[in-house]
């Protein structure tokens, strides 16, 4: 029986951190925004609402750890990947879909660009911690 | 904001970073020393909520209240959590999780301040 996966020690602790700070902080941004003005943005707001799941989920599968939960987290982290790099694209492009900002736009400016740094650091780990075949 | 709170909690904030950093470099725990500078820092977090809800009640000003209480909270949990889930594992990580939470808080203060002065 092959050893349950850990991807929460060692360099996948700070990334669990991260992850931890960033589902917090992008499900209350999106909690705030759909309660308070729901109508003024809704794709803006709907992508916000996106990122929030997808930094849930990735932060619960680092966390529970194991292979199944390593195949959920490389999802998570790859939707991310492509998530913030079409909304920034857009966010650029198309100005006029995104009267508000979204954890995502402009690649993460807002966030000091981690929103982009992070999923490729997580792929990165989630590649070196692969399970073997059991 | 008060400036005197918001400067305490950078500056011992920021020197709990600087540390982790060294430690990280050296490959090294975090010691005792630095979580009595956290601590210091939480302390000091205490006391910017207590004192930003009081302005808050106070002010005629339009500070967006929950926006800023939203922050106020975050800033107070960040240092906790992080020093729980750094000394589960003390080892380099351990010291990168410290770092990473104090760098959190600077990041959270500095929007915290940010959402204040726009009110004003």
């Amino acid at each position: 029986m092959a050893r349950r996966t850990d991807l929460s020690s060692g360099a996948g602790r700070t990334l669990v951190f991260v992850y931890g700070v960033f589902a917090a902080a992008a499900t209350a941004r999106s909690v705030f925004q759909l309660a308070t003005e729901a109508e003024r943005a809704p794709l803006a707001y709907g992508l916000s609402l996106l990122a929030a799941v997808v930094y849930v989920v990735a932060t619960a599968s680092l966390l529970r750890g194991g292979a199944r939960a390593w195949r959920v987290a490389v999802a998570a982290c790859s939707v991310e990947l492509v998530g913030v790099v079409v909304v920034g694209a857009l966010s650029l492009a198309r100005t006029d879909l995104f009267p508000e900002p979204t954890v995502w736009s402009h690649f993460g400016q807002g966030y000091g660009f981690v929103p982009l740094v992070l999923p490729v650091l997580g792929l990165l780990w989630l590649r070196r911690t692969r399970p073997g075949p059991s | 904001m008060n400036t005197w709170v918001v400067v305490a909690v950078l500056t011992l904030t920021v020197l709990a970073a600087a540390v982790a950093a060294v430690q990280m470099v050296r490959d090294q725990p975090i010691g005792d020393r630095t979580f009595a500078v956290l601590a210091l820092a939480e302390a000091a977090v205490l006391v910017q909520l207590v004192l930003g809800l009081v302005l808050l009640v106070g002010t005629e000003n339009d500070v967006d209240a929950v926006l800023f209480v939203g922050y106020l909270v975050g800033l107070l949990v960040a240092l906790p959590i992080g020093a729980f889930w750094s000394l589960a594992e003390r080892s380099r990580a351990g010291t990168g999780v410290v770092l990473l939470a104090a760098l959190t808080v600077v990041a959270l203060e500095v929007r915290l301040v940010d959402i204040w002065a726009a009110g004003v």
